[in-house]
């Protein structure tokens, strides 16, 4: 490989990097306010922000990217660059899936603590923001650090439509030297080099929010890993 | 926003044929998940760590790179290792050895899950070792972990769309066919994309209905 094409490379690691960063902030967002949402008082709020879930959490990302893409444009006349057509479709499916996670901490807090606040007459704003969500985001930061590497292997499929990822700038080096080998191989260890730098910080995120409220990380693998089961399924059909 | 019924009638025909090749690498992609999963899961489980380490550092390693690479690697890389398979034996490969990764775990899981008495009994009844793990624990590993096996099932049928990027013509490939040849984007894609919503839809209430029954 010249020093021309590894260019090539290294653009598109920034490209995928951009792209990751900007859709976890989407998805970050979304999966906030759909699974707070979900807790909801009212039965409309409720019901709309899980058929957001089932919608998105139904369908393909590809086919999301496509129909942000291709669809979009035709139906309401706005052209997405590719970048952010990419953010919407992948931050809007992946935030589906962290709604259940942020849904599934918040019920997880203790009953009595949300007793605790209605008997000190906090507003349910206030009940939300000092006593629910500090003691349920440190829970939730390792299913959001699996749905994380999730993302990450879904920024490969913007490639389809054409813009210039790390997969992307695969294929072009596969066409340029008429072997494939060595590109992919080399593609696919610098995703797992990511991959493995995403669990390393997210890692010291959740020590150092756990420390926050009293509590050690815990770190089998097996509730890890198990919980990942959860984030991709469909349906609440396990719990 | 235009709507043309016509465009939809004319991608019916297309579809259907979509919908058999996404099944059958649905259906294909699972068993091999399903059958590889398990032997990730018993490798796991050998006393000796020179097995153990190599299956957990490749399993590590496709679990957390994108499946779509991977297909890609498959698909134009064991050519020129001079092992040619047509694209959806590819990508049927390429999805059930990504999935076993996922697999491997919920089967570790089941086994851990068995209660230490029953291999203890299996000890004091003097099995051998092969018998205990056919007909002790096994059997009750793989009953817990169905459900569990189902939610991958679904997520590989969210995955199959990625087999239009190496030529299969599933639902996505042959939309995306139909679309370039009248150019009519809207209708074929967003047909499929409701596809995908209801068939997922289906298959998360009968995965309950089969959660049900197999916990009770």
């Amino acid at each position: 490989m010249t020093s021309g094409l590894w260019e090539l490379v290294l653009k598109g690691i920034w490209t995928t990097v951009q792209l990751l960063f900007f859709s976890s902030l989407v998805a970050g967002a979304v999966s906030f306010v759909v699974g707070v949402a979900r807790t909801h008082r009212l039965w409309i709020v409720r019901f709309l922000a899980g058929f957001y879930t089932e919608v998105f959490r139904g369908t393909s990302a590809l086919i999301m990217i496509f129909w942000v893409y291709f669809v979009l444009p035709l139906a309401f006349g706005w052209q997405l660059v590719p970048m952010w057509a990419g953010t919407l479709a992948l931050g809007l499916t992946y935030g589906a899936y962290g709604s259940e996670i942020v849904r599934g901490a918040l019920n997880s807090v203790d009953p009595a603590q949300k007793e605790g606040g209605i008997a000190l007459s906090f507003t349910p704003w206030q009940r939300m923001r000092l006593i629910l969500l500090p003691q349920a985001v440190p829970e939730m930061i390792p299913p959001f650090s699996n749905l994380l590497i999730e993302l990450l292997k879904g920024t490969a499929l913007v490639s389809v439509i054409g813009m210039g990822d790390l997969t992307f700038s695969a294929n072009l080096v596969r066409l340029a030297l008429q072997q494939s080998a060595e590109i992919y191989t080399y593609v696919l260890l610098i995703y797992f080099v990511i991959a493995f730098l995403l669990t390393r910080v997210m890692r010291g995120l959740e020590k150092k929010l756990k420390a926050g409220v009293g509590k050690a990380p815990q770190h089998g693998v097996g509730a890890h890993e198990l919980k990942r089961a959860e984030t991709t399924g469909v349906g609440g059909a396990v719990s | 926003m235009k709507w043309d019924w016509n465009a939809v009638g004319d991608f019916m025909p297309h579809f259907w044929d979509g919908v058999l090749v996404t099944l059958q690498a649905l259906v294909l992609g699972s068993l091999i998940s399903f059958a590889l999963g398990l032997v990730w899961a018993l490798l796991m489980r050998t006393p000796s760590r020179w097995v153990r380490w190599p299956v957990g550092v490749v399993t590590e390693f496709v679990r957390n790179t994108p499946l779509l690479v991977q297909l890609f690697f498959l698909f134009y890389v064991m050519p020129e290792w001079g092992l040619t398979m047509s694209a959806l034996t590819t990508g049927v490969i390429g999805i059930g050895l990504h999935y076993s990764t996922y697999t491997m775990q919920v089967y570790r899981a089941g086994i851990e899950a068995v209660p230490a008495g029953q291999w203890e009994a299996a000890t004091a009844l003097n099995l051998p070792r092969l018998r205990t793990w056919q007909v002790v624990i096994l059997p009750q590993a793989i009953r817990r972990v169905v459900p569990a096996l189902g939610n991958y099932v679904i997520a590989m049928l969210k995955d199959t769309p990625l087999l239009m990027a190496i030529t299969v013509l599933e639902m996505l490939g042959e939309a995306r066919l139909f679309s370039q040849q009248h150019f009519q984007f809207t209708e074929p894609l967003t047909v499929i994309g409701v596809a995908f919503i209801v068939i997922s839809y289906l298959a998360s209430l009968l995965l309950r209905a089969l959660e049900r029954r197999l916990v009770h």
